[in-house]
């Protein structure tokens, strides 16, 4: 469903701080793919999402999204199909705005035409939908994004993401910022949504624990190239120690490399 | 009384920029400076069309004017990616050369003897004696309940979350670029109207009345804010109108009792937002000077 053909993306081209975040990468997703990724920092993860979602466009290769090729798409109408949750809950809000509004918002995708953008069908709809979330959201709607808590906005935010049934999540270490009880109950409604509604995700993490433990799919990223794609039996029989010493031994030959390189 | 009434219809006039004024610089949180030209662009469209015997469709025409100048202003901030205060200082100073060509190349231009809205509603309702209040009343109530209905709907609410948090607006699917010229071209739609009201009220058109209009719509939003407190858009907007009664009152009273001359009006608007702006920073400083006594005071 999702396709990335030879995808390259190289930043300040030309100075010496020039940095290949994406190498010639190839990827393709099946429907209802649960992709975990991990990698260092710096090799390209992150990148990755931008790429798809449209916050730059690449300088080679082409991305095919449902048969639709959307290389060149503006971000603000891949958002029709794509949803994103940043690392950082301030970001997926419009903090000045209520609950029930925010949704409003992200629901505009779906919504049906009507001149309030806040109508009595809809918002019984969005209680439903945030009661699901088990924070006692449903009976604060009218409250305003930024008297909540980092926790409840990710909350909040992850439901915006998925209210309007996106073809593709993408999930740059959405719980990264969130101390580690919110974090685990994030990840557990992250799960809950995905496996219900079965829309096709990508998950950033530096939980490699967690990385193997969701999911159907698992990629190492390093120096903007996938080194390590599996799933299936290969997956179940990767353990973490296994999975460690084979990032410490990629990482290790390039430091010999270094040294050859520097003597 | 006239000193009330004055400053009363003056405020409602005036009001309807601060309207504008709101949208752009609270809504969406841009420091839009194209308002000095739009209000005068209001007033050079206002002032021509109005002798030609056509004061409603001055009216109509002045925000078209505005909202235009507003739209240039979001397209060269957006498309462009000119800073956003440039955009506006670029738009206000290429206004004022339109601003003469309409008017025929003359500074001011009188409408004395012409009808307006005015002199209309005043052989509309003979027996009031208030026709002006109650014009400018409408007009400026009625322009901030149709813009919270606006506010209200699903490109209303676009807007407001484009000023909030922009991230969150272009992934939404959101064309926050389109957003942003909508918001532009409202708010100066608002200061345009403002504009050839004045003209019709005062009865004459000048290129440089202006000048100052930003800082001006700004003192009135700020103490629509003092008075009524930061809440929801619906209050805003009414607080700004009311701010901009309660900005004219103070002044004419100022005046009256001769405590300053009538050139100091910029002077004590720049001085009114300087001081409410950086209210909340003093209160800080002092707050830390106290602290730190305390903590002088507890090591002697």
């Amino acid at each position: 469903m999702l396709k990335m053909i030879n995808v390259s993306k190289t930043f300040y081209k030309g100075t010496a701080n020039e940095k290949k975040a994406l190498n010639h990468l190839n990827l393709t997703l099946e429907q209802g793919d649960f992709v975990t990724i991990i990698g260092s920092n710096g090799a390209g993860k992150s990148t990755l999402f931008n790429a798809v979602g449209g916050s730059f466009l690449i300088d080679s290769g082409a991305i095919i999204l449902n048969g639709k090729n959307i290389t060149t798409m503006p971000e603000y109408k891949r958002a029709y199909e794509i949803g994103r949750l940043m690392q950082d809950p301030m970001r997926g809000t419009a903090p000045s705005m209520t609950i029930e509004e925010n949704l409003a918002l992200a629901f505009t995708r779906k919504a049906k035409k009507s001149f309030f953008a806040l109508n009595g069908t809809d918002s019984a709809y969005f209680r439903d939908v945030l009661s699901t979330l088990d924070l006692g959201l449903e009976n604060r709607m009218k409250t305003k994004v930024k008297n909540l808590s980092g926790g409840q906005r990710q909350a909040v935010t992850l439901l915006m993401c998925t209210i309007a049934s996106p073809k593709l999540l993408l999930l740059d270490e959405h719980t990264a910022a969130l101390d580690p009880a919110t974090a685990q109950r994030i990840l557990q409604i992250t799960t809950e949504i995905v496996s219900e509604s079965k829309i096709t995700t990508m998950m950033i993490t530096h939980d490699i624990k967690a990385a193997l433990a969701l999911g159907n799919r698992t990629i190492m990223m390093d120096e903007g190239e996938i080194i390590l794609d599996i799933k299936g039996e290969e997956r179940e029989d990767m353990s973490l120690n296994k999975l460690m010493s084979y990032y410490s031994n990629k990482k290790h030959k390039e430091f010999s490399d270094d040294r050859i390189l520097l003597s | 009384m006239t000193l009330i009434t004055g400053s009363l219809q003056l405020g409602l006039l005036y009001g309807i920029m601060a309207l504008g004024i709101y949208i752009t610089f609270r809504i969406l949180n841009l420091p839009d400076l194209t308002v000095d030209g739009s209000f005068a662009l209001g007033m050079a469209v206002g002032a021509v069309v109005t002798i030609t015997g056509h004061p409603v469709l001055a009216l109509l025409l002045a925000m078209l004017a505005g909202s235009i100048a507003g739209l240039v202003t979001g397209l060269l901030q957006t498309k462009l990616s000119i800073h956003p205060i440039l955009s506006g200082i670029l738009v206000m100073t290429g206004l004022y050369t339109i601003n003469l060509f309409i008017m025929g190349g003359r500074a001011n231009l009188s409408v004395v003897g012409n009808e307006t809205v005015f002199t209309l509603m005043e052989r509309l309702i003979v027996q009031m004696g208030q026709a002006k209040t109650a014009l400018a009343l409408i007009l400026s109530i009625g322009g901030a309940l149709i813009l919270s209905v606006i506010f209200k709907t699903r490109l209303g609410l676009a807007i407001r979350a484009t000023g909030d948090n922009e991230d969150m607006v272009r992934s939404s699917s959101i064309n926050a670029d389109l957003t942003k010229c909508v918001g532009l071209s409202m708010g100066n739609a608002f200061v345009g109207l403002a504009g050839a009201l004045i003209c019709q009220y005062q009865m004459f058109s000048d290129v440089g009345s202006g000048s100052g209009m930003v800082v001006i719509g700004l003192a009135s939003v700020i103490i629509g804010e003092t008075v009524f407190g930061k809440r929801g858009v619906t209050i805003g907007l009414i607080s700004a109108v009311a701010g901009s009664i309660i900005y004219r009152i103070i002044i004419a009273m100022a005046l009256k009792i001769d405590l300053f001359p009538s050139y100091a009006l910029k002077l004590i608007s720049a001085v009114i937002v300087m001081v409410a702006l950086s209210g909340p920073s003093i209160k800080g400083l002092m707050d830390q000077a106290k602290i730190r006594r305390e903590v002088k005071n507890h090591l002697k």
